[in-house]
């Protein structure tokens, strides 16, 4: 396609720029969509398509999510006129929703793709309200049109009343195939209006990404608002005022290329040199140095660790192996925040926040497989304040440090879950949202068959397996949602379990009075079973306080040895002691009691299977 | 000086037994071919012994044939085999010569002829003296043959020694003192007590997996031994290694006891494992210690020695480190242990530990020797880990 002058970039009038974004659920066919829309565009040759083009990292293609949006230019022509048409992509993810709104800030209008088959699910729903909070233009269409179980006429329906359109309006398209994507387009220029700016005023750029490569350094994504971005030129970043030169500007189509700059309504990336993402965050207004702006753009926060755990390395000498690991996680992921704890079951490691279970399953995955490194987790919690009698306020990272004394008060974050399921699941999901404790809200028929419900719920309840547990009970249907909605008081109390009479730091637990009991009853009972009997008895305990509330003892050991050794077992013999000597030094020590490290991942894991926790929501 | 002794592996049963993974074949387990050839291959193996030793003049103190099952063979056969031994090293005057057997396959007569052959010890396969158990280990003999190879051992002037098995699945403790009170019964200078291993290639093996036996469990199989090591005691057996009693310290197993104080043997025939300690050759190089074992498969073995070449399979050079732990993991297994400053890495807080978990003697501790207590016995093994 010959480049046409008329859409260059940095001299592109705002009326032909058309910046979108898709809302769709982790498995609707978004990057599908995505990858056909570069095809048809003809940004991307065919032969060079590699499946799902736009989701770079290794775990985003195997988990099929998006963590990292990023932005392309495409051209499109309507009527004779060329337009460039900016698709940034958007994060499908609960822990990432504050990225999400920054994506969506940065859009005049949001494809809402939904799978014919499926319908809308929870998250893709809080996008769209998103989305309209924030006034973009909704377009609303239906993929997987070609599959035999797609239900077009029943997904258009709802799609219509709830963003309060025709069903007619609902396009109809395959990503696979390519049918109605150029109709599509061709809506994308029609329906969703072009940016609006003040080419003369000071610079106002939104950085609604910004992403670490190790040639580059930190690629930082911008939506201008105001004014123009050009290369060389020496920027400052609106909330710290720290500045960097402008080493190159440019546009992804779909692989950067440098520009003259970027004018109003324009997206695309910049490169200053530095080497962490956090001097590039999110939200930021860029500016120029020497004719900043006045005022920034709205909405930015710091991100904010909702859900944290500790990371321990399973060979207590990994531990600087784990610090560098987290330093170069940390250059391209600005929300992840550590700092060293030290554990008497597990040694040293670090305690680590994260936006939520799927930011926290993706930072351990990375550092397992980037960095080799084998990790015992300690069972994700969320931060409590404790307010004691004297007044003073503590506030609770690790339920390890949970403070004895007088307490006058916790408080706990809670959130606003929205869950959407088919409507005879409504029973289940109140049983499941009553044993967690939550608050029932309102209750929205999206159709005749399903249901929207609000809950208020405490975080806690959240990160301990209520997600898997929505999942079972309601055979798969149950999608999930939730937000920040402040704190409240709660009557919880600190468990900690014994072994020995030793407290098992790792094991410790804030928990509500009511599932105190169960929690320490499963853990003891957990234990027991996980951890090899000794040559003495080991009564293991739950306890709040000095008072237990449960116990179990582990019996000593009275058979270990081997009851033949003749001339032909001596060399067999003396490697399996060889081997259980190795074993040995593996065992992390509890005052004098051998526990095999697998019996703390188990005992952490919440699920029977230890894992698969936030995945996939 | 090391003692030497030879060990002669024989590796044909009757049938197999569904605990057994042993270097043995039954009828029909296609291995069965050179059974006749088996008395020329083992001297065969002989020979090639004699040169590999040349210079070392040491006779067989004790000579020992297991399996397998040795009386497979006519006695002629078992007679043939230790005439080799005598040709090839020399047998010590007062040399220990043991056979194993099975109740089943041992006559009045064939006792005699082997007692008259120099053999001076018959170990017999007991197990158990409970038809139930019997069954499951899948033993074929009766219970009252057992008596009966006793007699015919005795009036040969062969010791006794039986072999009893503890914690077959379904054997109740009961069950186990039976076992105990019949083999007492029947007089035996010699009870040898293993609990049973199931492995997982065996049938038992795969039974258990599949559910349809259940294992004795641990605690149990404690009680069993505690049982077996109080009756016996007050039969007038003492312990002298963890799964072996003896009237008199004479009637130990001298063969058994040299494997357990790293002594130097020969292992003859198909599987069987050899350890020569560290040595200076004919040729007057030093050598260090090693362990080497035979091809497994009887008609492979039998064509290696035909064909003039050693039927060795593996040899595993030992080192100072594998010697230390070998004789500590061996020697805290016998009643009269071994001295604190033995150990390559004398520590005085993991002795003292053992001591306080009841494992170690305390008073010989304080004299200086390790020595299980009876609770110890059945923690040997983590006393080892404990140890080194």
């Amino acid at each position: 396609m010959t480049p046409d002058p008329r859409i260059e970039p940095a001299a592109t009038a705002p009326e032909l720029i058309r910046n979108f974004c898709i809302i769709a659920h982790i498995d609707h066919g978004k990057s599908t969509l995505a990858d056909r829309m570069l095809g048809i565009t003809g940004v991307l040759e065919a032969r060079l398509q590699k499946a799902q083009y736009l989701d770079r990292m290794d775990i985003e293609r195997e988990r099929g999510i998006t963590i990292k949006s990023q932005a392309v230019r495409m051209p499109w022509e309507v009527d004779g006129t060329a337009h460039a048409l900016n698709m940034i992509d958007t994060p499908g993810h609960v822990d990432f929703t504050y990225e999400v709104s920054r994506s969506l800030a940065a859009c005049e209008g949001a494809i809402l793709l939904v799978d014919a088959a499926q319908g809308i699910e929870a998250q893709t729903l809080a996008n769209l309200y998103l989305a309209m909070e924030n006034d973009l233009v909704i377009i609303p269409v239906l993929n997987k049109i070609d599959l035999p179980s797609a239900d077009p006429e029943r997904y258009a329906a709802e799609l219509a009343q709830l963003i309060g359109c025709d069903e007619e309006d609902v396009l109809r398209v395959s990503g696979k195939t390519g049918e109605g994507v150029e109709a599509l387009l061709d809506r994308v220029v029609r329906d969703i209006p072009a940016p609006v700016g003040d080419a003369s005023a000071p610079t106002r750029a939104m950085i609604f990404d910004s992403v670490y490569d190790t040639y580059r350094g930190v690629v930082t994504y911008v939506r201008v608002v105001d004014g123009s971005l050009k290369p060389r030129e020496k920027i400052a970043m609106m909330s710290t005022l720290a500045t960097h030169d402008l080493l190159e500007i440019g546009v992804i189509s779909p692989e950067p290329k440098p520009t003259k700059g970027l004018g109003v309504g324009e997206v695309g990336y910049l490169i200053t040199g530095v080497k962490d993402v956090r001097l590039s965050k999110v939200g930021d207004t860029v500016t120029q140095a020497h004719n900043r702006a006045q005022q920034s753009l709205g909405g930015y926060r710091d991100p904010k660790p909702m859900v944290y755990s500790g990371l321990f390395p399973l060979d207590g000498s990994d531990f600087p192996v784990l610090r560098d690991a987290l330093d170069k996680l940390q250059l391209n992921d600005a929300s992840l925040v550590y700092e060293p704890e030290s554990s008497v079951a597990l040694g040293f490691g670090f305690r680590c926040g994260y936006l939520g279970l799927l930011h926290l399953e993706i930072v351990r995955d990375r550092l397992e497989r980037e960095f080799g490194l084998d990790l015992i987790s300690t069972a994700p919690n969320v931060v409590y304040e404790v307010e004691m009698e004297d007044g003073k306020v503590v506030t609770v990272t690790n339920p390890s440090e949970f403070p004895g004394g007088k307490i006058s008060q916790v408080r706990e974050p809670v959130v606003k879950a929205s869950i959407l399921v088919p409507s005879e699941f409504i029973g289940t999901v109140m049983d499941l949202c009553q044993e967690r404790r939550g608050q029932m809200g309102t209750m929205n028929y999206l159709s005749e068959t399903r249901v929207e419900m609000h809950y208020t719920l405490p975080l806690a309840e959240v990160v301990f397996d209520f997600f898997d547990q929505l999942k079972s009970r309601t055979k798969g249907y149950g999608s999930l949602d939730y937000e920040p909605a402040g704190d409240q008081a709660a009557d919880l109390v600190k468990v900690d379990i014994l072994l020995q009479g030793e407290p098992v730091d790792a094991f410790s637990a804030v928990v509500h009075k009511d599932a105190a009991y169960s929690y320490g009853l499963s853990m003891v009972t957990k234990l027991k079973d996980l951890i090899d009997r000794q040559q003495f008895e080991v009564p293991i305990q739950a306890a709040i306080g000095a008072r237990v509330i449960a116990r179990e003892t582990i019996r000593a050991i009275r058979k270990d040895v081997l009851a033949k050794c003749y001339g032909g077992d001596i060399s067999r013999k003396r490697k399996l002691l060889e081997k259980q000597k190795a074993g040995k030094k593996r065992m992390k020590n509890i005052g004098s009691v051998e526990v095999p490290p697998e019996a703390f991942i188990a005992a952490l894991s919440t699920s029977d299977d230890g894992s698969d926790k936030g995945k996939k929501k | 000086m090391r003692d030497f002794g030879v060990y002669v592996h024989v590796p044909f049963c009757a049938v197999r037994c569904g605990y057994c993974d042993f270097n043995t074949y039954a009828p029909g387990e296609g291995e069965f071919s050179s059974r006749d050839d088996y008395v020329g291959a083992a001297l065969g193996e002989m020979a090639q012994a004699r040169a590999a030793m040349a210079g070392d003049l040491r006779p067989a103190r004790t000579v020992f044939f297991g399996g397998g099952t040795p009386t497979m063979l006519d006695p002629a056969a078992l007679v043939a085999m230790l005439e080799g031994v005598r040709d090839t090293w020399g047998l010590a005057p007062d040399a220990e010569v043991t056979t194993e057997a099975n109740p089943d396959s041992v006559t009045a007569a064939s006792l005699s002829t082997l007692a008259s052959a120099g053999f001076t010890r018959v170990s017999f396969g007991m197990q158990s003296a409970v038809p139930h158990v019997l069954a499951t280990l899948e033993r074929t003999h009766r219970p009252q043959n057992v008596a009966l190879a006793v007699r015919w051992a005795r009036e040969a002037g062969l010791a006794v020694s039986l072999d009893l098995i503890y914690g077959t699945p379904g054997e109740s403790l009961d069950d186990w003192r039976a076992s105990l009170d019949a083999a007492i019964a029947l007089e035996p200078d010699h009870v040898s007590a293993y609990a049973l291993v199931i492995e997982p290639g065996t049938r038992m093996g795969r039974q258990l997996r599949a559910g349809q036996i259940e294992a004795v469990d641990l605690d149990t199989q404690a009680d069993m031994y505690e049982a077996a090591d109080a009756r016996l005691r007050d039969a007038g057996y003492s312990w002298y290694e963890v799964s072996n009693w003896a009237r008199t310290p004479e009637q130990a197993c001298r063969h058994n006891v040299a494997y357990w104080t790293s002594q130097d043997w020969w292992g003859i025939g198909p599987g069987a494992h050899s350890y020569l300690g560290p040595r200076i050759g004919a040729d007057g190089a030093e050598r260090g210690a090693e362990r080497w074992w035979n091809v497994k498969l009887p008609r492979v073995y039998a064509a290696r020695v035909a064909a003039g070449t050693s039927p060795e399979a593996e040899r595993e050079p030992l080192t100072a480190a594998d010697l230390a732990l070998e004789s500590v993991m061996l020697r805290l297994r016998l009643a009269q242990g071994m001295p604190v400053m033995d150990l390559p890495d004398p520590r005085a807080e993991a002795i003292a530990a053992l001591v306080g978990d009841g494992v170690l003697d305390g008073r010989a501790a304080l004299s200086g020797t390790l020595r299980l207590t009876v609770r110890g016995r059945l923690l040997a093994d983590a006393a080892v880990r404990a140890l080194t």
